[in-house]
């Protein structure tokens, strides 16, 4: 049944955010330490360890992967509401930070890629 | 009539959201395939769309929740806001593929490392360029260039001045949309094309929202490994802005 695999997807996202929050509380920071990216991890364990026992079924994948499509609209949805205004008017410094840190982190991408994709071949 | 309108905007927030944004998707897709030929992915429209109409309606309300503040259509901030933003991106891990993503483990790091640092510094240097002596707004600003969550948790925790506070967000949002508008127009020149760059890029860029509108404007597969180290970042940057990077640039300023 589908709703088995958004409730488990529910369950790696609540637990990824608990464990963030935890996370964050001991190391004595106002914010959820990779709360998500722990969900992710969780629901990757979790599906390995449902094809292993065959109880991938279907209906439970659709269950998770109907959300996963509904990202790039969700997505559209989170960009209509940022405070764009703002974000415009908030200066000569403002745009010039953003725009040297943006231009920079774009090209240490490339860098990245280069130097650790010739190494792994 | 004007009173069933009114009742249908007010209590299906939600569903109305859905129809606004698949209204949207198709506009975009029709202009992808007959305006640009396909060159431009339709996400990539739909997400500078709503970017533009975010503006409009700032523009038009003075509200700071973009279109979202507009009467009819706040459903848009329960469709895109973190709730169910993080549960799609959880969901989009479902197709991760596990020894590509270990393959780009130290490399993540490494991305995660001078993605948090490097931000930092140009924020600091562009602040201390206009001006700014103190530390503590220094901090605050750099922090804010890092993301906009970053920025406003910093300057809270070291007691920065309101506006100072209010101009490390902006530079956290103009970072996200810069992120989101620009990702696909250079994703060939800097190799962003498989999920080891992806993770880099997710690391570097660090902001979540920018880098799911990004890599989702770009290609939608290369989504979960570029959020998979994106969501690390807010966190990293919470935990050392505040700390360590402030106690270096109080003992530089």
């Amino acid at each position: 049944m589908a709703i088995y695999g958004t409730a488990l997807l529910a369950l790696c996202t609540l637990l990824g955010a608990a464990l963030g929050e935890l996370l964050g509380h001991v190391l004595h920071v106002k914010a959820n330490v990779g709360g998500v990216g722990l969900a992710m991890l969780l629901l990757i364990a979790a599906k390995a360890w449902l094809a292993r026992r065959g109880k991938l079924t279907p209906g439970l994948r659709l269950g998770v992967e109907f959300w996963g499509l509904m990202y790039i609209p969700i997505v559209v949805a989170m960009a209509a509401q940022q405070n764009v205004l703002a974000a415009l008017e908030g200066g000569p410094m403002v745009v010039i930070a953003g725009i040297s840190a943006v231009t920079l982190c774009f090209a240490l991408v490339a860098v990245l890629g280069r130097v650790m994709g010739g190494r792994h071949g | 009539m004007g009173d069933i309108v009114q009742k249908i905007l007010a209590d299906q927030g939600l569903v109305l959201a859905f129809a606004v944004v698949g209204g949207l998707m198709l506009a975009s897709t029709a202009v992808s395939r007959h305006l640009t030929g396909g060159r431009i992915h339709a996400s990539a429209i739909a997400i500078l769309a709503a970017l533009a109409l975010a503006w409009w309606g700032g523009v038009l309300t003075g509200g700071k929740k973009g279109l979202a503040d507009v009467p009819g259509l706040a459903g848009l901030a329960l469709m895109g806001g973190a709730m169910l933003r993080d549960f799609a991106i959880v969901a989009t891990a479902f197709e991760v593929d596990v020894i590509e993503a270990r393959k780009a483990g130290l490399m993540g790091v490494i991305a995660l490392a001078l993605g948090t640092i490097v931000p930092f510094v140009v924020g600091v240097g562009v602040a201390w360029s206009f001006g700014y002596r103190d530390a503590v707004s220094l901090t605050t600003l750099g922090a804010g260039t890092v993301t906009y969550i970053v920025g406003p948790v910093t300057g809270a925790a070291l007691g920065a001045s309101s506006p100072v506070i209010a101009l490390s967000i902006a530079t956290g949002v103009l970072k996200a949309v810069l992120v989101m508008t620009f990702t696909p127009m250079v994703a060939r020149l800097i190799g962003l094309d498989n999920p080891r760059s992806a993770m880099a890029f997710g690391g570097l860029m660090g902001t979540v929202s920018g880098v799911a509108g990004g890599l989702a404007a770009t290609d939608a597969r290369l989504v979960p490994y570029g959020a998979l180290t994106a969501t690390f970042h807010t966190g990293i940057g919470c935990l050392v802005c505040p700390s360590i990077f402030f106690l270096i640039v109080r003992a530089l300023a």
